[in-house]
């Protein structure tokens, strides 16, 4: 361990007091196989703080029914408590209005919400979408199922060998057909962190909306979407400390009002006859049936949490995860990480030679160390850099150290096994 | 519980380091690829069977070490053997990995025995059963196999978001 890695283990430490924050954790006191549970798959979903667990159990306990329908007491508290969540969440991302907020089941609902509301309305034959290279397949197979059924033409945005998209390669893909833009703000499988603020600017210049998946930015880092700038923003709840089953779109009200009903059926409309029938206005629109109301507002919960600690604090403490964990793997013999981007979030992908990524995951599991190996929805990434799978740990604030220290441990346990 | 370490033993390790029969074989009688969407591995099988005997079988492919281990075990189980043998033993070997019968009631299964741990690993129960489709696929002219086929017993879609 050099001086530098040491000092930085300590000073994070001190800085944040992780040992606080694990407590309100209940899932991280388990042992698996008989050894503390080493939780580093948070970029696939991360675990609940206590408070959050509290607030869906007050919630069903003491203000559930439906909601925008009953004039009885619970629904109108249920309606209230709804309709704050999605406040929550547009301060969270800072938005312009609450009603540019829509809940969906999660980033793969929002960007067919997208695709539906916006792609089947306004991109037709020869018109052309621009994606990356490191997008995950939820935001590939929506697009290329509109490709095929308007005949339109997929793009994609090359990289580098350190995982960063080459951004002069972007711009060059810029003609008059072009009609939209999908980015992740951050790739699931290597970390990176695209500078999608220039190219929201470049695409917006040229008139072309942007969507950006944030599914794996929203936890770790600030989302401003009035200072990026986009025209739509997606992410999941479950990857920031939430429930499953829920998650927002962002769209500009103006872009949102312009689109068709991805889903129909109630609370989206205002009347309905046989004959005819008239949308509800945003976000209602596009919030067909009845919600996962709970979700919404434990994902509400999930956020006054996460602002209570800061994101930037959050930021800060995963930085030192992902700086740390990347010097002490990078030091063993015989592992290589894949993903150098300068700019990265706290995703540690890496290959171990001669080893696959199951096995190692399955040892490591022996170890209570919980990773994730495969392809992680990302083939197209895993085809550039010539590897089948890859096994990644992804941390979140409340990871420590010393986990760090047991995945080191246990990679050098897997390397030992395989001698 | 899983007992991993039973499953991560020697002579797995040592099948995976030094896989027996790899490679290919000239003019098989049989041949079939198996894949496995979920991770992208694949392995071949030839076979040669002359008079309904195994003369020569062989096995190549990019894999974990539970599926070239098994692979490289389930080689050398049945070559020489017949193929209405070798084929009591594929059902005996899928019916121990899926945890639909005990090693102990596999009467021919002898030190295959070592997979019975992947029944508890339900993510791993298609690495160690692969190699079984696949040979099974080349008996039934079937050339190509995969863990999600239809008649798959382990057909169930595991989630890889």
């Amino acid at each position: 361990m050099s001086a530098n890695q040491t000092t930085q283990k300590i000073r994070s430490t001190s800085a944040f007091d992780v040992g606080r924050i694990r407590a309100d954790f209940p899932i991280l006191k388990l042992k698996v196989n008989d050894k503390p549970l080493v939780y580093l798959d948070n970029a696939a979903s991360s675990q609940m703080p206590q408070q959050v667990i509290d607030r869906l159990v007050y919630y069903q306990t003491k203000q559930h029914a439906n909601i925008h329908r009953g004039v009885h007491y619970l629904s109108e508290v249920a309606t209230s408590e709804f309709e704050e969540a999605r406040r929550k969440l547009q301060r969270f991302i800072n938005a312009n209005e609450d009603r540019e907020v829509i809940f969906t089941s999660g980033t793969t609902d929002a960007i067919n919400l997208v695709m539906h509301g916006y792609g089947r309305k306004f991109i037709g034959a020869g018109d052309e979408i621009i994606l990356t290279t490191l997008e995950h397949h939820a935001n590939i197979v929506p697009w290329q199922m509109l490709a095929e059924e308007k005949g339109a033409k997929i793009r994609v945005v090359p990289i580098n060998d350190a995982g960063e998209l080459l951004i002069d390669e972007y711009e060059k893909l810029f003609n008059d057909r072009t009609k939209f833009v999908g980015v992740t703000h951050v790739s699931n499988a290597l970390g990176s962190i695209n500078p999608i603020k220039e190219m929201i600017a470049f695409a917006r210049a040229r008139g072309v909306p942007v969507l950006v998946d944030g599914a794996q930015a929203a936890p770790h880092t600030k989302i401003d979407v009035q200072d990026l700038n986009c025209d739509f923003y997606a992410f999941s709840g479950h990857k920031l400390c939430g429930p499953t089953g829920i998650g927002i779109l962002y769209g500009r009200a103006a872009l949102l009002e312009s689109m068709q009903p991805f889903k129909g059926g109630g609370d989206m409309i205002l009347s309905v006859t046989f004959e005819k029938t008239t949308y509800n206005t945003i976000p209602h629109k596009f919030e067909a049936g009845t919600p996962p109301i709970s979700a919404a507002i434990g994902l509400g919960a999930a956020v006054d949490y996460l602002s209570a600690i800061g994101m930037d604090a959050i930021a800060a403490h995963e930085l030192d995860l992902l700086k740390y964990a990347t010097g002490q793997i990078s030091s063993i013999a015989g592992v290589r990480v894949m993903g150098t981007a300068e700019h990265k979030a706290a995703v540690l992908s890496f290959a171990v030679d001669g080893v696959h990524p199951h096995d190692i995951g399955t040892l490591l599991n022996q170890e209570g160390i919980a990773v994730r190996t495969g392809h992680h929805c990302a083939q197209p990434v895993m085809q550039r850099l010539h590897v089948p799978a890859t096994s990644r740990a992804s941390f979140a604030f409340y990871n420590t150290m010393d986990e760090v220290d047991a995945l080191i441990a246990g990679i050098r346990t897997v390397q030992k096994i395989f001698t | 519980m899983a007992d991993y370490k039973s499953l991560y033993q020697e002579v797995i390790l040592d099948h995976n380091k030094k896989p027996r029969n790899y490679g290919t074989i000239e003019n098989p009688s049989h041949h079939a690829v198996g894949h496995n969407p979920l991770c992208g591995d694949h392995i071949t099988v030839d076979v040669d069977v002359d008079e309904g005997r195994i003369n020569n079988i062989a096995f190549q492919g990019e894999s974990c070490a539970i599926c070239k281990a098994s692979a490289s075990m389930m080689t050398t189980s049945v070559k020489g053997k017949t193929r209405e043998e070798a084929e009591t033993l594929i059902q005996e070997f899928l019916a121990m990995a899926t945890g639909k019968l005990s090693h102990e009631n596999c009467p021919h299964i002898g030190r295959l025995a070592v997979f019975a741990g992947v029944s508890d690993l339900p993510t791993r129960v298609k690495c160690a059963i692969l190699p079984w489709h696949t040979l099974n696929g080349a008996f039934n002219a079937v050339a190509s196999t995969s863990t999600e086929a239809e008649e798959d017993p382990m057909h169930a879609p595991i989630g890889d978001a």
